[in-house]
């Protein structure tokens, strides 16, 4: 029995090994890492919304020594993200492994709107969603309005002369603008801005009437008293901003969000985007990351892989329509 | 008195040794950032920002602070020494700057640059200290129709006041506007001017592209047509007793200085603007003041000095909205805001009452750098000036390199180097034919700024131009700005009426 007992010790103790020590040689074997230093492409500007966030997330991976070859971020915010687009397609042949791009809803939109870019949206290598921007309906303090229903009335009274700041032309602010005049029967001029933090002063200066910023870009002046939410394009209540309904509250089935998503190059090996995968889920459940996103009221939870790449199949859909509605297609 | 006891607060939080270390080492690193043709403050404070988590938020600041500050002194150096604007807050200072060079007073103009970027940087950080608060409402005063009067007042300075050919001057500027206006055209949402679907004209002309062209590979071309290769190098020498002798000179500059210190400043706090276009007007004004509008371009040592006390101080005043209101005021604040909010801070209005600490501390700093800038920027003049030593078979190539890699830099694209060489070329020709080339870099610089703001003043007043005098701050700027637009033209006729009564009596 004792002797039994030992070969059966021995021969599991030996399997063990064996496994852990083939599991150990496959592991260094298969994991793949960047040779060179990897391209960040970062879709906008440098100092919006996206370029910022792409920095912090560059910051917390060089800061926590995740990555042995670093994050060089690139900013091409040209054509709306167009030149961002094609250059993350045109690495496709070239080096799909070591590109990769921050971006946004301009992700759907611009190739819907461009389809001479020839890019499709599916063939990109999805890494991981790393949040949701959610977007709100300011006005200025000085303007008495406190709810959506005086928010109507006023509007409607001052018809064309209502003014609408907002980012870019037939982006984002332009689709809820355009949602706002239909379900309330407005007739809100639009006048598009190039950055959230343009149309901020704007709505702080009492050069603009209303604007559809998201909270980030609205919540220095919010803190100051100098501006004021008046409803939610979200599911449900946010916490910073406990006395903004949502629109569903108020009876109009509208909820929006804009994506905070990392996406490979098309063609990049599995192995590769396995590895940015790993790498940026390591990135979200960094304590720093949950933390901007409680302070900037970002929502949305990690998406990676198949489910990402569903999530924008879907989201491109809902974008043509609101494009198809705007005659923008 | 309440903000001399803060003031004294920031002073011991940036006289710490920690503090006082990164403040100096801040300033050198810009300095050099600056001075390399095509990295500017913007580049270094994006690629430093990720290694300020080393060190506490307020000394993270503080660093790139210093080190915008570094590279707003750091800017006039090529742009002296080489003729390529080291930043493109410093295309201002090649105007003169390098005449000043080639004519043997490099030693001068190194020395007037950085003695106006100490007096420009402290003059506005002064006025910084004393009045942020009301200052900022001013920046939320101006909507869109004010930036537009303002940017006409811009071109006004240089088409009134240029004593070069005016048709010249207008087709150059032109050009310029030409150039500005490709890429996506954020009124309609539409790609515009895309030659041949070629991509990288997507993100429209960068004006550093077209300014490292025009001054680097077209000058270096120019300088090695009239001098055939047998250039005559610069003959300054660096002493102390050449450094009194220009003081005395550069004393007489002051009431220039104080002029571009505040256009430098009050443009800068314009949300928008910046201290490319607070340097370029400060420039015009500058020659417009002048009792002696030809020297301009030849070598004058003003239009050295006033171009580089307006970005000083304009660069100040670009922090005095990002940390009143949360607005960034050029790009490099823009990054300097976002660092802020990674290092856990809400910027805006309540920032002044929140972090007390850490403004006043930053703040404070801003004299300590200074007075580190302008010492450190003398000491390493003789450096500079060893440069110039060299013979221009020597020079010509390091001009051509480092303006490849000035073009390279900030976009990392091919596209864009091709495009400077093509404006190098094209920037040589327009030389040869006498136009004039500033006008068409200052077009590309406003043009970006003056095209949206006269749009969506437009749309908002349903195509009402009206509003551009009829507005309590744009009214003033425009007609001043016109006036200055149509002087050219009373004096043309006033000349012609004049012939005509001479050749009548005659």
């Amino acid at each position: 029995m004792k002797v039994t007992r030992r070969i059966i010790l021995g021969c599991a103790l030996t399997l063990g090994f064996g496994a852990a020590l083939s599991t150990f040689v496959s592991g260094t074997a298969l994991a793949w890492e960047p040779k060179k230093p990897v391209e960040f492409v970062i879709m906008a500007g440098q100092g919006g919304g996206a370029d910022k966030m792409a920095r912090l997330m560059q910051t917390l991976i060089e800061k926590n020594g995740w990555a042995s070859k670093p994050l060089t971020p690139i900013n091409k915010p040209g054509g709306s993200g167009a030149e961002a687009l094609v250059h993350l397609q045109g690495k496709a042949d070239s080096d799909p492994d070591h590109t990769i791009m921050v971006t946004l809803n301009s992700f759907y939109t611009t190739p819907l709107r461009q389809p001479g870019l020839g890019i499709d949206i599916a063939t990109f290598t999805p890494i991981a969603r790393m949040a949701e921007d959610t977007f709100l309906l300011w006005v200025n303090k000085d303007s008495g309005i406190g709810n959506m229903e005086e928010f109507a009335a006023a509007a409607k009274a001052a018809g064309k002369d209502w003014v609408m700041a907002g980012t870019g032309k037939l982006q984002e602010d332009q689709l809820l603008t355009d949602f706002l005049n239909a379900s309330y029967g407005l007739e809100m001029k639009y006048v598009p801005y190039k950055g959230g933090g343009k149309v901020a002063k704007q709505l702080a200066g009492n050069h603009a009437n209303s604007t559809v910023n998201n909270p980030s870009e609205q919540e220095g002046f919010f803190k100051a008293g100098t501006v004021v939410p008046l409803a939610a394009f979200t599911p449900t209540r946010l916490p910073l901003f406990p006395d903004a309904p949502t629109f569903r509250e108020l009876g109009k089935d509208f909820v929006y969000f804009m994506q905070r998503s990392v996406v490979g190059a098309p063609g990049m090996s599995d192995d590769a985007a396995a590895y940015y995968q790993g790498l940026f889920a390591k990135v979200f459940a960094s304590p720093e990351w949950q933390k901007y996103r409680t302070k900037k009221s970002l929502q949305g939870d990690l998406l990676q892989g198949q489910a990402l790449k569903d999530y924008w199949l879907n989201e491109r859909e809902i974008h043509r329509q609101m494009l198809e509605k705007m005659g923008a297609l | 008195m309440e903000i001399i006891q803060h003031l004294l607060d920031g002073f011991l939080i940036a006289l710490t040794p920690l503090n006082l270390a990164v403040v100096i080492v801040g300033v050198v690193v810009g300095l050099f950032i600056g001075a390399m043709p095509g990295l500017g403050s913007v580049n270094g404070v994006a690629i430093l920002l990720p290694m300020t988590f080393l060190v506490p938020p307020t000394s993270a600041i503080i660093f790139l602070a210093a080190l915008y500050y570094g590279a707003m002194y750091g800017g006039a150096i090529s742009s002296i020494m080489l003729g390529i604007p080291g930043a493109s807050t410093a295309v201002a200072t090649t105007f003169d700057g390098r005449p000043m060079a080639l004519k043997g007073e490099a030693d001068k103009a190194l020395v007037g640059a950085a003695l106006a970027s100490f007096f420009g940087g402290t003059l506005s950080i002064l006025l910084f200290t004393g009045f942020a608060p009301p200052l900022a409402s001013i920046a939320l005063d101006f909507g869109d129709a004010e930036i537009f009067a303002l940017m006409l007042l811009a071109f006004a300075t240089f088409v009134g006041l240029s004593g070069d050919d005016i048709p010249k001057t207008i087709f150059s500027i032109c050009i310029g506007l030409v150039f500005s206006a490709v890429g996506l055209d954020i009124m309609s949402g539409e790609p515009r001017l895309v030659f041949f679907d070629v991509i990288g004209f997507m993100h429209g002309i960068n004006f550093l592209v077209l300014a490292i062209g025009i001054y680097g590979i077209g000058e270096m071309l120019w300088t090695i047509e009239i001098t055939r290769g047998e250039s005559a190098m610069s003959k300054a020498v660096f002493s102390l007793r050449g450094i009194l002798a220009h003081l005395k000179e550069l004393l007489g500059t002051w009431k220039v200085a104080t002029i571009g210190s505040l256009l430098g400043f009050f443009v800068g706090i314009l949300p928008a603007a910046g201290a490319t276009p607070g340097s370029l007007m400060a420039y015009g004004v500058a020659k417009l003041t002048s009792k002696n509008p030809a020297s301009f371009g030849k070598g004058e040592v003003a239009g050295v000095v006033a171009p580089e006390a307006a970005n000083n101080a304009a660069s100040t005043g670009a922090m005095l909205p990002m940390l009143t209101l949360g607005i960034p005021g050029s790009p490099t604040t823009a990054i300097l805001l976002g660092g802020m909010v990674i290092w856990g801070m809400v910027p805006g209005p309540t920032l002044f009452v929140d972090e007390t600490e850490f403004v006043w501390g930053l703040i404070a700093s801003l004299y300590v750098a200074n007075f580190f800038a302008v010492l450190i920027n003398i000491f390493f003049i003789p450096v500079f000036l060893w440069m110039l030593k060299m013979p221009f078979t020597v020079l010509a190539p390091v001009i051509f390199v480092l303006s490849l890699v000035g073009g390279f830099a900030p976009t990392q694209s091919m596209h864009d180097v091709w495009l400077m060489l093509a404006f190098g070329i094209g920037g040589y020709l327009m030389r040869k034919l006498d136009y004039p080339l500033a006008p068409a870099v200052l077009a590309i610089v406003l043009g970006p700024i003056a095209e949206p703001a006269l749009r969506q003043s437009l749309l908002i007043s349903n195509g009402d131009f009206t509003v551009f005098v009829t507005r309590p701050i744009a009214g003033p700027i425009t007609v001043i700005a016109l006036i200055l637009l149509f002087l050219p033209l009373l004096k043309l006729i006033r000349d012609k009426v004049k012939n005509k009564k001479a050749s009548g009596s005659a």
